[in-house]
């Protein structure tokens, strides 16, 4: 529904790392990512998927601009400054402030003082507002954090394993939630995971990475509508996979 | 980072039991003072001398010069320079302990300065900067301040190095203004190291700064024990002493401790 309508190239997320390697530890440099190009089109939900260590949360750091130290070219979807949501594999909320604040401090200036009841509700945070971060289970921190993510109406969302070590149904739930509030106001996403099942249920593709020195191996479009994607459809989703990416998972 | 927090969170429940509802260490306290003034009270009845007066005699001094308004007087000059070298203190020693800490190499450079500054006696300062700059207020303040400075670089420094730097890319990715990183990430983080340094700097401060009234101002607390040292008034020696100590307790009790209590409300759960 939200997927590849034609849009200007300035809406689109665009990665060309060239190189991007580490200091080790006993000299020399370990060679992270090398050659990666994708692009993340308007309004379209991507995940990222890749052996454990292939480099998805430096390819995220990259974007985010907390790493500059790489070979190559980044374009962010939106015009001007854009805003970038972000979901870190942990919450990384202030433990110092409310849940609340916590989502306010991140709002930039144009929203300041705007109603979050409706995200919060949306998301089951209601209660929880004048909750410390240390009063949260982790699947409510986890919860919080994407209420920060989604709050400041962003240009891009970017989720590292938003719903790792989590139990099943805790993260099914937080699926259907995340899925939920993004329809009501779709924006890029890109999401790195290690779930394929995650994937295929939350994607409108599915980008292959290679071990380390890490590029693309290949791209997935699924173009089942989400709502359609019963067990059998997603089954057979997994199957086709399977296929083209026999290697993979 | 959720184990973190619990781990925070129930150590924070053990913090002080219900405040103010228990009386027995406070009579145990007040006892203790009760038997120190007989003690002293016999032991000056006993060995009479002008050297050794009994407390009420103390006492007598204290109240009269008290209601002269002279104890008040130098008991106020003090503590402005008290406050004025301790503020100055926290914040050259913050900002240059924040800098150490995050940079690595200008800290390797650095450090040995800070080792040699931390082992220079205060006398040293006191009357090196009383020969540089003068008599006059702007040294004898900077002379307390530079002795506690080093103390402040150590402890900051110590802090800056232990900050989670998941939280500073937190506040990068939502664009967090200078102030908001200041006041929601780096100070909260910081403020045990700012309580740690700024409990023994007081400490250590109102010490130093009777030494440099001692030496080069003419008046305060250490000025007025200087004369009645000279005067062999020991009644007034420890009239003044005594006001002294008293007032940086009742800080002690009314700022220190309620500030410390304070900012780690969020440590405790509610439920
Ligand atoms: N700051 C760093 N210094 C040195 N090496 C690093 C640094 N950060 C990451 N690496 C190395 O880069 C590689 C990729 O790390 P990265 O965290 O991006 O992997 P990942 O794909 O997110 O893994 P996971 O699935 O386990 O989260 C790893 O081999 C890691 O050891
Ligand atoms: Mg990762």
């Amino acid at each position: 529904m939200n997927t590849l309508q034609p849009v200007g190239a300035d809406a689109r997320l665009e990665i060309e790392i060239r190189r991007k390697s580490f200091e080790a530890s006993r000299g020399g440099s370990i060679d992270v990512l090398h050659d990666l190009d994708f692009a993340v089109e308007q309004n379209e939900f991507a995940c990222l998927i890749g052996p454990s260590g292939c480099g998805k949360t430096t390819t995220l750091r990259l974007l985010l601009g907390l790493d500059r130290d790489f070979e190559g070219r980044i374009k962010l979807p939106g015009a001007g400054e854009p805003r970038i949501g972000m979901v870190f594999q942990e919450p990384v909320l202030l433990p110092w402030r409310t849940v609340e604040e916590n989502v306010r401090l991140a709002l930039p200036k144009a929203l300041h003082g705007r109603s979050l009841d409706h995200l919060f509700d949306a998301l089951g945070l209601g209660k929880m507002r004048a909750f410390y971060p240390g009063e949260l289970s982790l699947g409510l921190a986890r919860r919080a954090a994407l209420a920060r993510a989604l709050a400041i109406e962003p240009d891009l969302l970017v989720l590292d394993e938003p719903f790792v070590s989590l139990d099943e149904a805790t993260a099914q739930q937080l699926r259907h939630l995340l899925l939920q509030v993004w329809s009501e106001r779709p924006t890029t996403v890109l999401m790195v995971t290690h779930n394929l099942q995650e994937a295929i249920m939350l994607a409108d593709r599915i980008i292959v990475l290679s071990p380390r020195p890490s590029h693309v191996v290949g791209s997935f479009l699924i173009r089942v509508p989400r709502q359609s994607r019963n067990a059998q459809v997603r089954s057979d989703i997994l199957r086709s996979f399977h296929e083209r990416f026999p290697t993979q998972l | 980072m959720s184990s973190f927090l619990l781990g925070t969170s129930s150590q924070g429940r053990t913090d002080k039991a219900a405040p103010g509802r228990n009386w027995g260490p406070l009579l145990t306290v007040a006892a203790s003072i009760v038997v120190l003034a007989v003690a002293w009270q016999l032991t000056a009845t006993l060995w009479p001398s002008r050297a050794f007066p009994p407390p009420l005699d103390v006492l007598r001094v204290m109240i009269r010069e008290t209601a002269s308004g002279e104890i008040p007087y130098h008991l106020a000059i003090t503590l402005c320079r008290v406050a004025a070298a301790f503020l100055l203190a926290i914040v050259i020693g913050s900002a240059i302990g924040i800098f150490l800490g995050s940079h690595p190499r200008a800290d390797r450079f650095l450090d040995p300065w800070v080792i040699l500054s931390l082992n220079v006696p205060a006398l040293v300062v006191i009357v090196l900067a009383y020969i540089w700059f003068g008599l006059n207020e702007v040294a004898a303040i900077g002379a307390v301040a530079f002795n506690k400075i080093p103390n402040v670089i150590v402890t900051m420094r110590e802090g800056t190095r232990a900050l989670d730097l998941r939280y500073a890319d937190m506040a990068k990715v939502y664009r967090f203004g200078a102030f908001a990183r200041l006041r929601h990430v780096l100070l909260p983080q910081l403020q045990p190291y700012l309580a740690a340094a700024s409990r023994s700097g007081i400490s250590l401060i109102w010490k130093i700064v009777l030494v440099v009234e001692l030496l080069g101002r003419s008046n305060g607390v250490g000025f007025q024990i200087n004369l009645y040292f000279q005067l062999f008034d020991v009644a007034a020696i420890l009239a003044y002493t005594l006001a002294f100590v008293c007032v940086m307790l009742l800080i002690e009790i009314l700022l220190v401790q309620p500030l410390e209590h304070a900012s780690t409300r969020w440590r405790r759960r509610a439920t």
